[in-house]
């Protein structure tokens, strides 16, 4: 990141570039592991399929949802929602099977499947 | 000339400093019987599910949001008894089948109660929920709305 830049008084620029310093919170998830794969539940209050960005990357999964804030109804008398984006990176299990994974959310749960390749799934030999 | 006269410090001499000691562990054995109970079993509200809650109002409603994701409508149970809305229900645990299973997500029964500090109407409260989030209005009495008093002179 640059931080010394030819025009100091910039004030625009200034403030893009804070405003790329996003901070994110964790959500809470549960993995759950078969011999078929895994499966992550991470819950997302506030995010909707048009909010959530999944990337898989070198072998990591990053989970993003963006919250739908709407307008405040007034002033606040009590707050305890902390009105950040999620975001959570899980480094992914080399047997699982990068093609096959899906996700959904509904109702601000997040589930993604992660299935384990067909050739590491524990099978039978027959004896000829 | 003053003379200070010597005196033994009240209460607070060694037996009575030990004393307190004592009773001051007590107390913690207290606390870790009654919320801790055995290593396994539920910490009381220590481990219990409490969704976090925020509240709003503007001149005619107040608006309660509830962070509650993974909830169906029917599991939701929203009461309000005088000035005190509670939202509770149970979240069931889905089937899980494998094992090694990390769980950090709460299951279980959960409340949370809001004391509304000015008189509100039980008609018409809404509530939805959407993506995991509640939101309840609940409109101010009219008695208790700010009110214009005009100023006549005469």
């Amino acid at each position: 990141m640059n931080v010394v830049t030819k025009e100091q008084n910039a004030p625009a620029e200034v403030a893009a570039q804070s405003q790329r310093q996003v901070r994110y919170v964790t959500p809470l998830a549960d993995v759950d592991s078969t011999d078929e794969g895994y499966t992550i539940r991470a819950e997302m209050p506030g995010v909707n399929k048009s909010s959530l960005e999944i990337t898989v990357d070198n072998g990591e999964l990053t989970l993003v949802g963006h919250r739908q804030i709407e307008a405040e109804p007034g002033e606040s008398v009590y707050r305890e929602i902390r009105p950040v984006d999620y975001r959570r990176v899980y480094e992914l299990d080399p047997t699982i099977d990068t093609t096959k994974i899906s996700a959904r959310i509904e109702d601000g749960v997040l589930t993604v499947t992660l299935p384990k390749a067909e050739s590491v799934k524990p099978r039978k030999i027959t004896v000829e | 000339m003053n003379i200070v006269r010597y005196q033994r410090l009240p209460q607070t001499d060694l037996t009575a400093a030990f004393d307190r000691f004592a009773n001051l562990r007590d107390e913690f054995d207290r606390v870790f019987e009654t919320s801790f109970g055995s290593v396994f079993r539920p910490l009381g509200s220590l481990n219990r599910w409490n969704p976090a809650v925020d509240v709003y109002h503007n001149r005619d409603h107040y608006t309660v949001y509830a962070e509650l994701p993974g909830l169906k409508k029917e599991e939701i149970e929203i009461s309000l008894r005088g000035d005190t809305l509670t939202i509770s229900g149970e979240r069931r645990l889905e089937e899980n089948k494998g094992e090694g299973a990390r769980t950090e997500r709460f299951f279980g029964k959960f409340q949370r109660s809001v004391i509304l500090p000015v008189p509100v109407n039980s008609e018409p409260v809404s509530a939805t929920y959407k993506d995991g989030i509640l939101k309840v209005v609940l409109p101010k009495a009219e008695e208790a709305k700010p009110k214009q008093i005009p100023v006549s002179v005469s």
